[in-house]
């Protein structure tokens, strides 16, 4: 094995093991309290408790309570919308989070983490 | 002299019923009778580079400089730096307007790569930062550029479409006039459909070349509620912003002047009922090269300036400073009437920009000048510029506006040499009021210039041609030579004249003769009148002495009878001596 391949296998390998420690700041922005933003914050604590316990700092945020600079900084188009602002890189989910898959797709949480998805808690 | 300027009357039928808002577009609130719907929102699409962004600037800047109404200006492509510069050009002050709080530039930034879609969701977030940037200036109108973004950055179409059904109505309900621009797609006026959601104004922008010419054209397609005109509007960009042109006003509505202006040429005035021109006509002057068009049209737009009138010249062939000089040699001087201010030049090649472009660069000059008078020498050059077909359509429009603002216009046309010279002009004369026809007359080696008047709405016109004579003291039109030898100009004109001098004069030499004759021959007989009478005087004499003597005679042989008779005792009932004495019985006693 060449040196430059051994380097990017290590590389590869503390990235593998940091995976699971990395603590994650997640923003979920919500237009009122509607039956879809209870929805939408119902899927991401089950989904927090169960891949991310003890290693994320949520806040829910509602969009009607913000001010006009806030909501245009967070680029905010539509609601819901979960923003990964830990760690990098900075991801927009837009919707309810019901398609539990992509929600860890773009969270970068692999499904094996932690209980299969789809099954009963 | 003052005169009521008629200024930009709407053309088009204005709708009491739907209140509009005026956009501040040169041309376009006269097409659609008094702006966009006000409170509702008004889709503009267009192909890539046809003008969408600039239009929605446009009317929220005018809008908030013109009109008193603050805007929003919400970007899904360009960044705010990026549209502050690119309208910078065309002299709006954005930065300023943002100072002062009537404008709210907004760019709302959808990138696919960030956002992931899980699930159901709304578009709230826009409404709620599109109703914040509202209430911020208290926004009256708001420009969407280019909603398209929203389908390039979302991919779940239909949460898309409900989405913006519901921010229309939304617009609606806050009652911003709003400008929605779209890509244009193929076959179909939007490339999302959008037009079905946006159903209260749609317009459309395109910008297409044709011969290396490019036209921007812009078209109503529905507007509901309101009467518009319907047909293809070509516009332009340039450093003022949008200008669209009514193709045609929609009406022949124009007022007309019964009040005459001098053409500048006493002897043409003579020709045209006395008076001149008709204010606010259109006047052709034709004829074939160098038969005197330019001077004339130069010496009509002196004169009106020396009456104290605004005139504007478009040549499209001299400079201006080659018109003073040539024009200085017939004696018409220019250069006062430029310093004193009442008369611009604007010379220009017609092949400098596409017809349109000329036809908005004379809009301007007329909006910025406000002339009495123009002249357009030539406006045949205007062909090379475009079809023949496109440029008799600019000067349609051409006369129609300068019509619609009394000013009068003489345009000239330069006819070929060859062919019919009445034909090339068909298409045009027919918009003409007055037509002055120029011509070469070629006799006996020379050339010289004929000038008559081929047509003139609503005034006795003299029916002569005339000699049209250039001098060092001007212009002069002459008798042309009409006898039994034909017309004839120049130095056989005058050969003639003086021939027909010298043929009058002895021509009264030879009366003159007779009347003598005459005179001798009544004394001749008047002398023997005299002689007669003399004669017939003497014999009538002696004739009546004759006629005594017999008498005297008769007399005597009656008193010798009688005394014969008495003698012979004779009977007095005798019937012979009865009968004498009864003829003749008191005649010899009485004398």
């Amino acid at each position: 094995m060449k040196p430059a391949q051994r380097a990017l296998q290590k590389k590869f390998e503390d990235a593998a093991a940091l995976k699971g420690t990395q603590r994650y700041s997640l923003c979920l922005y919500i237009a009122g309290h509607t039956a879809r933003s209870q929805r939408a914050i119902d899927n991401l604590t089950r989904i927090c408790r169960r891949h991310l316990p003890g290693r994320v700092d949520l806040e829910v945020v509602d969009i009607y309570q913000q001010t006009e600079s806030n909501l245009n900084d967070a680029r905010v188009i539509a609601a819901p919308m979960l923003v990964k602002q830990l760690p990098l890189p900075l991801r927009r989910l837009i919707g309810d989070l019901s398609d539990e898959r992509k929600v860890l797709l773009s969270l970068d949480l692999s499904a094996l983490e932690g209980p299969p998805s789809g099954q009963p808690e | 002299m003052k005169r009521k300027q008629t200024h930009h009357a709407p053309t088009g039928p204005v709708s009491t019923s739907l209140p509009k808002t005026l956009t501040g577009i040169a041309g376009l609130d006269e097409i659609t009778g008094g702006g966009l719907p006000t409170g509702r929102p008004t889709l503009v699409c267009g192909g890539a580079g046809s003008g969408k962004t600039l239009f929605a600037m446009e009317f929220l800047v005018r809008g908030a400089t013109q009109f008193g109404e603050p805007g929003v200006f919400m970007s899904f492509e360009e960044r705010a730096e990026e549209l502050i510069a690119n309208v910078a050009s065309l002299g709006f002050n954005l930065p300023a307007l943002i100072k002062r709080r009537k404008v709210v530039l907004q760019h709302v930034l959808i990138e696919r790569e960030q956002i992931e879609e899980a699930g159901e969701y709304d578009l709230e977030g826009l409404f709620i930062r599109l109703g914040h940037a509202i209430d911020s200036v208290g926004a009256k109108r708001v420009v969407l550029d280019t909603i398209e973004a929203l389908f390039a950055g979302l991919s779940n179409m239909a949460i898309l479409r409900s989405e913006l059904v519901r921010l229309f109505r939304w617009l609606k309900d806050r009652g911003v006039t709003t400008i929605i621009t779209t890509e244009r797609g193929d076959g179909a006026l939007t490339r999302h459909g959008l037009e079905e959601y946006v159903s209260d104004c749609v317009i459309l922008l395109d910008h297409r070349v044709h011969e290396q010419v490019s036209t921007r054209k812009l078209r109503i397609v529905k507007y509901r509620g309101s009467a518009h005109g319907t047909n293809e509007y070509p516009f332009l960009i340039d450093e003022k912003g949008f200008s669209v042109l009514p193709l045609t006003s929609l009406g022949l509505g124009h007022d007309c002047s019964a009040e005459r202006i001098s053409t500048g040429i006493l002897r043409l005035d003579a020709m045209l009922g006395d008076k001149g021109f008709y204010r606010g006509s259109s006047i052709l002057v034709s004829g074939t090269p160098g038969t005197g068009k330019t001077t004339i049209a130069n010496q009509f737009i002196a004169a009106a300036c020396g009456r104290g009138e605004r005139g504007l010249s478009f040549a499209f062939e001299e400079s201006p400073a080659q018109i003073h000089r040539n024009m200085k040699s017939v004696d018409i001087d220019l250069e006062t009437h430029v310093r004193k201010g009442n008369l611009r030049y604007h010379a220009s090649r017609p092949t400098l920009h596409g017809l349109e472009q000329h036809l908005v660069q004379m809009h301007r000059l007329f909006d910025e000048f406000k002339p009495t008078v123009v002249v357009v020498d030539p406006i045949s050059n205007l062909q090379a510029a475009g079809t023949a077909a496109d440029a008799s359509a600019v000067l349609l429009r051409l006369i129609d506006f300068l019509k619609s603002r009394c000013v009068t216009a003489l345009f000239t046309h330069l006819t070929p040499f060859g062919g019919t010279m009445e034909r090339s002009e068909s298409e045009i004369s027919s918009l003409m009021d007055t037509w002055l026809f120029m011509r070469d007359l070629e006799i006996n080696g020379e050339r010289n210039r004929g000038l008559y008047v081929l047509k003139s709405r609503g005034m006795a016109h003299s029916n002569q041609i005339r000699e049209f004579v250039l001098t060092a003291n001007g212009i002069d039109l002459l008798d042309a030579y009409a006898g039994p030898g034909g017309v004839l100009t120049g130095s056989s004109r005058i050969a003639q004249e003086a021939l027909d001098q010298i043929d009058a004069q002895s021509r009264a030499q030879d009366l003159e003769r007779k009347q003598r004759n005459l005179e001798g021959k009544r004394r001749a007989l008047e002398a023997q009148i005299v002689a007669l009478r003399a004669g017939f005087e003497n014999e009538g004499e002696e004739l009546l002495h004759v006629i005594q003597e017999s008498q005297a005679d008769q007399r005597q042989g009656l008193e010798t009878r009688r005394a014969m008779a008495t003698s012979r005792k004779q009977d007095n009932g005798h019937p012979v001596a009865v009968g004498i004495l009864a003829a003749a019985p008191t005649s010899p006693r009485r004398a």
